[in-house]
């Protein structure tokens, strides 16, 4: 049913009839149609943002993306997480960290930091080297060094631009780039 | 005297006598009447029988805590003892109510601090509390004796230890799932040497360590202590040392369940337990490892509610331990026990009544674990008397439901969550709408109901049909046009909760409950189609209801992301924060 919603109301809805319920109504599409959601509970999803009822729709957002879903009480989502980090924080998450040059590769525990910039200092420290800023847009330009690391799927990234929770549930193994490749990171 | 005359006055002692039943009587009856339904109906009987039940009621319960004014329950009932508030809306417990939403319980303590001051019980409910109102409430009601929060926020354990330290006759802490700011134990030590009243003790949703010494102590003095529920921080040792000294206890939550052990001191700790003949309830287990379960078996054989919901088992663990719970009537566990955990259970426990299975991974998609149909099926076989279950999912076929309701047809409370949004019948690729139709047709005293899954119109065609019994409803991610919702509000007639939130609902579905509205406790829609103008029509329409939209930042002007519909006597809120606007 084509309505308009935006000024008034829709009245052959709400109008009485005889018959049975859904005798009247044009065939059901099959296909699920889009449920309206505001932006701030959409990250990205592609679904259109008409009142209409008529498109085609994508399916529902994933789950990560959508405020409140599952419905799970806070205390017990709270506990669900505690124990996660628990569980990775108990036997440690000891990752090897190598370093373009050096002669061995050091370990570090990424639960004794709270924050990249203490990572970052920590391997500073360690390796006696300067790693310089991260900037989303830049990397980190302006060192001869990048911090990056090897995640679950095997892949390289540099170190920064996921939030810090995920990052250490994520990360496999660190690498500290050094030279032209390493300022060819992050411009991309 | 004219034989007319005697006839009148004859006449007017008889109807005088009809009249004049005693009120003391009347009121002596009516305090025997617990059920708070009861109550209402016999107050409509007439005035007489409104005034008696007012002046004999002593606990009173407030679904809404904004459908009345605490000026309006003190002047009606003056006997007041014990009260249940309840506030913010359910989906405030999955952050969809903004913060400062309002549900302050402060307002409410100063009227009872004047007009109950002999105020025993408080049980709350989704409420704000600070510590200033527990203060408030330790020192104001000399006789109080039990507090329950259940879902709070606001208030840190300073409040804690202010009922402690002040309430003499205190009876029953309960503190289950709050947002309570947990600043340390030591509130657990402001129980006075003198203090030996506790019956009930529930910290097991506190994370900080409580001094144990102290604890040992309250337990041991409180003679009378039948609930005691530990939190993660005590270890077996100290829950062996606690049992020695209240072996009478009913309910155990257990804390964490999780140390290494001596042989001796599990074997200590086996016989500790096997002296705790009355428990019936058991919980915690928190970080229970399998070998340490054993110990529990004789405590079990009177097991009627197991809680391991925060207790990661394995199938193979759990079937061991029901094997020792034949009397079991309620359990809740994580999907963590998958469908081999829960076949035990239809194996085991043919008294069951109630089953929870709660997400052990709820935000993983990658997990490929968990429940599915079938273990829900397993049970619906061997669990005939099953009428409440709870159960979180990653797949579920139609003929699964048909199959659990045909062998379990009382259901009362059907919550089902596929947890996937919109997700169809995994096996036909069909929406699941003939699943909740069989639910709705099969289980006539179905009083609660919650639905996931692909569902087009067709369910609330199929719910306002034949839930002729429904009073909660909460819909997710369904549904095609406003004739879903219409149905809804056309069909169930004891409708008193509607949760919806993401569908595609709108102005003229919200618009055809008008009066339907005015019956039910509440009405509650997100992120659907409806529009500031409608809401507008709706409380111009009916001035008797309250209705309050909650706008997200950014959204267009003309939508009501958030509406809360509710009935009230006490009229629109004055406390309500800039977000929430009411109409």
């Amino acid at each position: 049913m084509e309505v308009n919603y935006e000024n008034g109301l829709n009245l052959k809805a709400t109008e009485l009839r005889l018959g049975l319920p859904g005798s009247d109504e044009p065939e059901r599409q099959t296909t699920p149609r889009p449920n309206k959601r505001t932006s701030s509970e959409i990250s990205s999803s592609g679904l259109t943002d008409d009142g209409n009822d008529d498109h085609q729709a994508s399916a529902p957002p994933a789950k990560a993306q959508v405020v409140g879903w599952p419905p799970i009480r806070s205390y017990r989502k709270n506990c669900i997480q505690a124990k996660k980090n628990e569980v990775e924080g108990g036997t440690g998450r000891y990752v090897k960290v190598s370093v373009d040059g050096a002669a061995y590769l050091r370990k570090i525990d990424l639960h004794v930091y709270g924050s990249y910039p203490e990572l970052l200092e920590a391997l500073e420290k360690m390796f006696k080297l300067t790693i310089g800023a991260y900037s989303e847009r830049e990397g980190y330009n302006g060192s001869e060094y990048a911090p990056t690391y090897e995640d679950k799927d095997g892949d390289w990234m540099l170190v920064g631009d996921v939030p810090w929770e995920m990052f250490i549930s994520s990360c496999k193994r660190l690498r500290i780039m050094k030279g032209s490749e390493a300022r060819g990171l992050g411009c991309i | 005297m004219g034989s007319s005359e005697l006839k009148r006055s004859k006449d007017s002692v008889e109807s005088a006598r009809w009249s004049s039943f005693p009120d003391e009587v009347l009121e002596r009856v009516l305090s025997l009447l617990k059920s708070h339904r009861d109550r209402s109906s016999v107050s409509l009987v007439c005035k007489d029988w409104y005034n008696a039940e007012r002046w004999s009621r002593t606990h009173v319960f407030i679904g809404n805590c904004y459908s009345v004014s605490p000026e309006i329950v003190a002047r009606r009932f003056p006997r007041i003892r014990s009260v249940t508030l309840k506030g913010k809306p359910r989906f405030s417990d999955f952050n969809l109510v903004p913060e400062n939403w309002g549900a302050d319980i402060h307002a409410w303590l100063v009227v009872f601090a004047a007009k109950y001051p002999f105020l025993e019980e408080l049980r709350l409910k989704r409420m704000a509390i600070s510590d200033e109102s527990l203060e408030f409430l330790a020192i104001s009601f000399p006789n109080f004796k039990a507090l329950s929060l259940l879902s709070c926020d606001g208030f840190s354990t300073n409040g804690l230890a202010a009922i402690a330290t002040h309430c003499k006759n205190l009876t029953e802490l309960d503190i289950q799932e709050n947002g309570i700011d947990d600043k340390g134990g030591s509130w657990l030590s402001c129980f006075p040497e003198s203090f030996t009243s506790l019956e009930v003790l529930n910290f097991a949703n506190l994370t900080s360590d409580i001094n144990f010494d102290a604890l040992e102590k309250l337990v041991g003095r409180c003679k009378s202590m039948r609930v005691l529920k530990l939190n993660r921080s005590v270890s077996l040792e100290q829950l062996q040392r606690l049992l020695v000294s209240a072996p009478q206890l009913a309910e155990l939550g257990t804390g964490s369940f999780s140390q290494e052990l001596t042989i001796r001191e599990y074997e200590e700790l086996e016989s500790t337990l096997s002296i705790c003949k009355n428990m019936h309830t058991l919980s915690g287990l928190w970080d229970a490892k399998g070998i340490y379960l054993p110990a529990l078996y004789p405590a079990c054989s009177h097991l009627t509610f197991l809680n391991l919901s925060y207790a990661a088992l394995q199938s193979v663990e759990l079937a061991k331990l029901l094997a020792h719970c034949p009397r079991l009537k309620r359990l809740w566990v994580l999907d963590t026990v998958e469908d081999k955990g829960l076949e035990a259970v239809g194996l085991n426990c043919p008294l069951l009544e109630e089953l929870r299975v709660f997400p052990a991974d709820p935000f993983d998609d990658e997990i490929v674990h968990g429940v599915t149909e079938a273990g829900f099926v397993a049970v619906s076989f061997g669990c005939p008397r099953l009428h409440y279950v709870l159960y979180f999912c990653r797949q579920m076929t139609n003929a699964a439901v048909a199959t659990i309701v045909q062998n379990c047809p009382d259901f009362t409370h059907f919550r089902l969550c596929i947890m996937n949004p919109g997700q169809p019948d995994y096996l036909t690729n069909e929406p699941m709408d003939e699943a909740f139709g069989a639910v709705v047709k099969t289980c006539t005293k179905l009083q609660r109901l919650s639905v996931s899954g692909l569902l087009t119109d067709l369910t609330f065609e199929y719910i306002g049909r034949y839930a002729k019994n429904l009073e909660t409803l909460s819909v997710a991610f369904a549904g095609r046009s406003d004739w879903g919702m219409q149905c809804v509000l056309g069909g169930c007639p004891k409708l008193r909760k509607l949760e919806i939130r993401d569908c595609p609902f709108g102005n003229a579905a919200l618009l055809s409950g008008l009066e339907k509205y005015e019956s039910m406790r509440s009405l509650w829609m997100s992120a659907c189609n409806v529009t500031m103008n409608g809401c507008r029509l709706l409380a111009r329409e009916m001035p008797r209801l309250n209705v309050e939209v909650m706008k997200e930042d950014g959204s267009d002007e003309s939508q009501a992301d958030k509406v809360y519909v509710y009935r009230s006597i006490a009229g629109p809120r004055r406390d309500a924060p800039p977000s929430v606007l009411t109409l």
